[in-house]
């Protein structure tokens, strides 16, 4: 059926969508679901002196925002799967958060005043990283510390996990706990990541 | 059960922006062939948008395209719908064009337009979009084997339409309207 295939693949050709055209139709549609109220998860990536970085917000504020090397897939399927699957690439929502962190890292600002969205972080955990915009810029606390600052002083090790798994680092200042022998400890951004911000911050 | 099948079991629904990065092009080209150029960016669109809000009930283990063309049919219906209603505001349906109505088009887009819908509609959906004939019979209506003959009819026609071939060879005999080359 040879003239049926030079049928077929001209109709691919005629009806075929260059990418631009695509990226319009895209456009056209974050901004019908942001109008319908069904964009229930907006995400970008920025670049960042600490790698590209992955935000993501809902109607009530950023919920989410991730180094590389925790899978920025991974992390949007874990929003799919925990928040909504309504996720589009949508950089309008975030553009507030971009530019303060745009600034944050150009020494030009030291508290982030976006809405946050803390549905991913529940218990304990909520409490620690609640707590945690109260170790000042520029200043660093001991897991000990915080833990006491969230009304459980034994509860050293449950701190350490909260920080491993904050679901807003760099907005959320985790990365501000260290050991209480001086000692930086973990980051869930990588050692590298943790100490640029301390010396940034250390810097200004 | 062994462990894989578990995890097959619990088959994650991905972002929706997975879903337009992975179909949006062939949802298009669906557009495209059943509604025209000119209105296919509102019927993808209005597919897309249906679907975002559809999506949280769509069942993990679905076919996600057959699922897409399903709502981007009844889209292209209601568009057809109201396009054909705003020259001649009627509800009557339009003739079928007879067999002697049957053209010779340079241009495939018009011959593609000039189809009856259901052989369009099979067209595009088996040819465009890749389903097999069972899951067009459950958005058209009708048998799989009926869905295969619509198709077939239709690529027939194209190529009488649009390449303007002979057709005793490859099919039964019609009478084309054209003279003989």
């Amino acid at each position: 059926m040879i003239n049926g295939e030079i049928i077929t693949s001209d109709l691919e050709r005629i009806t075929g969508i260059d990418p631009d055209r695509m990226t319009e139709l895209h456009n056209r549609l974050t901004a019908a679901a942001q109008r319908d109220g069904v964009l229930e998860i907006a995400y970008r990536t920025v670049d960042s002196p600490v790698g590209p970085l992955l935000l993501a917000a809902t109607d009530h504020g950023l919920i989410r925002v991730a180094y590389a090397v925790e899978d920025h897939d991974a992390v949007l399927q874990q929003l799919a799967d925990k928040v909504s699957p309504r996720i589009l690439q949508a950089p309008a929502r975030l553009d507030t958060v971009a530019r303060e962190l745009d600034e944050y890292f150009a020494q030009a600002r030291r508290v982030f005043d976006v809405p946050l969205d803390w549905r991913l972080a529940a218990g304990f955990r909520a409490a620690v990283l609640h707590h945690l915009p109260e170790i000042g810029y520029g200043q660093t606390a001991s897991y000990a510390a915080v833990a006491a600052l969230a009304g459980s002083p034994r509860a050293v090790r449950a701190v350490g996990t909260a920080c491993a798994k904050n679901p807003l680092p760099v907005v959320v200042p985790c990365h501000r706990v260290v050991r209480s022998d001086g000692a930086m400890g973990g980051y869930l951004g990588g050692p590298a990541a943790k100490r640029l911000l301390l010396d940034l911050e250390a810097a200004a | 059960m062994p462990a894989t099948e578990r995890l097959l079991d619990v088959k994650a629904k991905p972002p929706f922006e997975t879903v337009v990065r992975d179909h949006g092009p062939t949802v298009f080209r669906v557009c495209c062939a059943v509604v025209g150029a000119h209105d296919a960016d509102d019927a993808w669109s209005e597919t897309f948008l249906a679907a975002l809000k559809a999506y949280p009930e769509l069942p993990a283990e679905a076919n996600v395209e057959a699922w897409l063309v399903t709502i981007a049919h009844h889209k292209a219906i209601d568009i057809t719908r109201t396009r054909t209603r705003q020259p001649i505001p009627t509800d009557v349906v339009p003739e079928p064009s007879a067999p002697s109505d049957v053209r010779y088009f340079d241009d495939l887009a018009a011959a593609v337009d000039g189809l009856p819908p259901k052989q369009k509609h099979a067209v595009a959906y088996h040819y465009l979009a890749g389903l097999p004939y069972n899951e067009i019979a459950d958005i058209l209506g009708g048998t799989a084997a009926a869905a295969r003959r619509a198709a077939s009819d239709g690529i027939a026609t194209l190529r009488r339409t649009y390449l303007g071939e002979l057709v005793e060879v490859a099919a039964p005999p019609r009478n084309t309207g054209r003279s003989p080359q």
